[in-house]
């Protein structure tokens, strides 16, 4: 069995390497020169009047600079009303970074918006992780990019937020784990922008490589409760009034950057200051590998992704005998309400109420709220007030007894919204 | 020459301007990236950001004269004087 896929796999590599470019150079009436002689320049596919100046990966074809821009923004805009992204007057807060994708992103929505008339409220929200050298010039970037293309701009910061700057993270907990805390400080701190802003939709410049490296890396990890939905073009979970969504799920990084290249758009490119996330930099040079053998692998990766369909849970049964142990210790309580519930009583003696919610397949809970922030998690306690906690505790360490303020007063304001009756 | 965080190979250069002497035999791209692996790589460490199996690193997007390089020979595109070769790389964040 195993040697057979196998088998099947090479032959697929074959047919990547063999078959297509010489089905392409049939396919279309291309001047593309066999034997290669060299300065041939070929027509564009489409146009058949301009110089090609690209190639697309997702099919071979030749443009023109033109016919690229017309090709880059119509499929968007495909993607935007096929996937019915927006409505007529919302408001929506593009997540930007000064990077080549953000900055086109918030390029593309405001001439759709405008071409299209979705009768969108644009407005770009950048997070200020507080990284000397990298976000502070990328910053500046999008300064200049809220003048060029007149949208408000709103700067949320980690140090506000967190009370810690990247910077302060880096120094205290080391480089290694820098990815780990800025990923998922940086989630929230985005749901918390538009939250200020009142706006409940964001949209992010992922783009299709992204997707894909995503899926591939949640198959390589064996994280299937993930696998499951990493390529929803849109998320949002119940509970949760912020969505957020990815007009660029189809869209190649290659023609992202070489839109952004050929549109000359004002865009900061440099890595970030700390050690990249090791994993998926592996995976991503895998998958650079894998397109530059087969460029469509990309969007098939994204489709494999989209029809994994989780086999459903076995539940497991709860013994009759032990059903009835629960629901007497219940009715002693003389809660008769919750029996088949489980109650739990935590280390502080609180105990937890289940309101009926329906936990899926995967695990995760909907509608849950870390206890400690108010943000929406599968857990009791969210990752980034975990992650905060044991830096506070490194912390203590080196500052001696003048911070009282530790937790912070956005950490106070959220335990008040939680105290409703 | 070169854009999107790779000038950090490079010393910091962001372009750089070099001549092709007409030789007997045509200067190819593969020549240019020998010359660059070179010359130019201050630390060797960094090969492999830059270069992979003896040609441009899977990632990074090459334009010769603002062309597709994929549409110009890539390797075997003969070099002439006042030609613009731009490496951008594609792998970093967004």
């Amino acid at each position: 069995m195993e040697t057979e896929s196998k088998s099947k796999r090479e032959v697929a590599r074959e047919v990547a390497r063999e078959v297509m470019p010489s089905k392409i150079l049939s396919d279309s009436n291309l001047k593309v020169p066999v034997k290669r002689p060299l300065k041939v320049k070929s027509l564009c596919e489409v146009c058949h009047a301009r110089k090609a100046v690209m190639r697309r990966p997702k099919n071979f074809s030749s443009l023109c600079k033109e016919c690229f821009y017309q090709a880059f923004e119509t499929e968007i805009h495909n993607t935007i009303v096929g996937n019915k992204l927006f409505y007529s007057g919302e408001s929506v807060a593009i997540g930007a970074s000064g990077g080549k994708d953000s900055t086109v992103l918030a390029y593309i929505m405001k001439i759709l918006n405008e071409r299209y008339n979705y009768g969108l409220n644009l407005v770009l929200l950048s997070i200020d992780e507080g990284i000397k050298g990298y976000r502070d010039d990328s910053l500046a970037t999008v300064k200049r990019n809220q003048q060029q293309y007149e949208m408000p701009l709103e700067i949320v910061s980690y140090k506000d937020l967190y009370s810690w700057s990247m910077d302060e993270i880096v120094a205290s907990s080391g480089i290694r784990s820098s990815c780990t805390y800025c990923g998922v400080l940086r989630r929230q701190a985005l749901d918390r922008g538009a939250a200020k802003l009142g706006i409940n939709h964001v949209v992010t410049g992922h783009n299709a490589d992204d997707v894909a490296e995503t899926v591939l890396m949640n198959l390589l990890r064996g994280d299937t409760a993930r696998l499951e939905n990493s390529t929803a073009i849109m998320t949002s979970s119940s509970g949760s009034p912020i969505k957020r969504s990815k007009p660029f799920k189809y869209t190649y990084q290659k023609e992202i950057v070489l839109y952004a290249h050929y549109k000359k758009l004002d865009y900061f490119s440099t890595e970030c200051t700390y050690a990249p996330e090791a994993f998926r930099g592996t995976a991503r040079q895998l998958l650079k590998n894998l397109e530059a053998v087969r460029p469509s692998c990309i969007i098939d990766i994204i489709h494999s992704g989209e029809n994994f369909k989780l086999k459903e849970k076995r539940k497991r049964e709860t013994l009759q005998y032990k059903k009835n142990c629960r629901n007497v210790q219940q009715i002693k309580e003389g809660n008769n309400k919750n029996i088949d519930n489980p109650i739990e009583v935590r280390s502080d003696g609180s105990v937890s109420i289940f309101k009926g919610e329906k936990k899926s397949a995967n695990g995760f809970v909907d509608g849950n709220r870390c206890e400690k922030c108010g943000y929406l998690s599968s857990n009791k306690i969210c990752k980034a007030c975990i992650l905060l906690q044991g830096l506070e505790h490194n912390r203590a360490k080196v500052l001696i007894d003048t911070d009282t303020s530790v937790d912070g007063a956005a950490v106070l304001t959220k335990t008040l919204e939680k105290l409703t009756f | 020459m070169s854009r999107g965080g790779l000038d950090q190979n490079f010393n910091g250069i962001k372009t750089k301007q070099l001549t092709v002497q007409k030789e007997s035999s045509p200067i190819l791209f593969k020549d240019l990236i020998n010359h660059i692996v070179e010359n130019y790589i201050s630390n060797k460490k960094d090969l492999e950001t830059f270069i992979e199996e003896d040609t441009i690193r899977p990632g990074i997007l090459v334009l010769i004269n603002d062309t597709d390089w994929e549409l110009e020979g890539k390797e075997d595109y003969e070099l002439e004087n006042g030609d613009l070769i731009t490496f951008t790389s594609t792998l970093h964040g967004g």
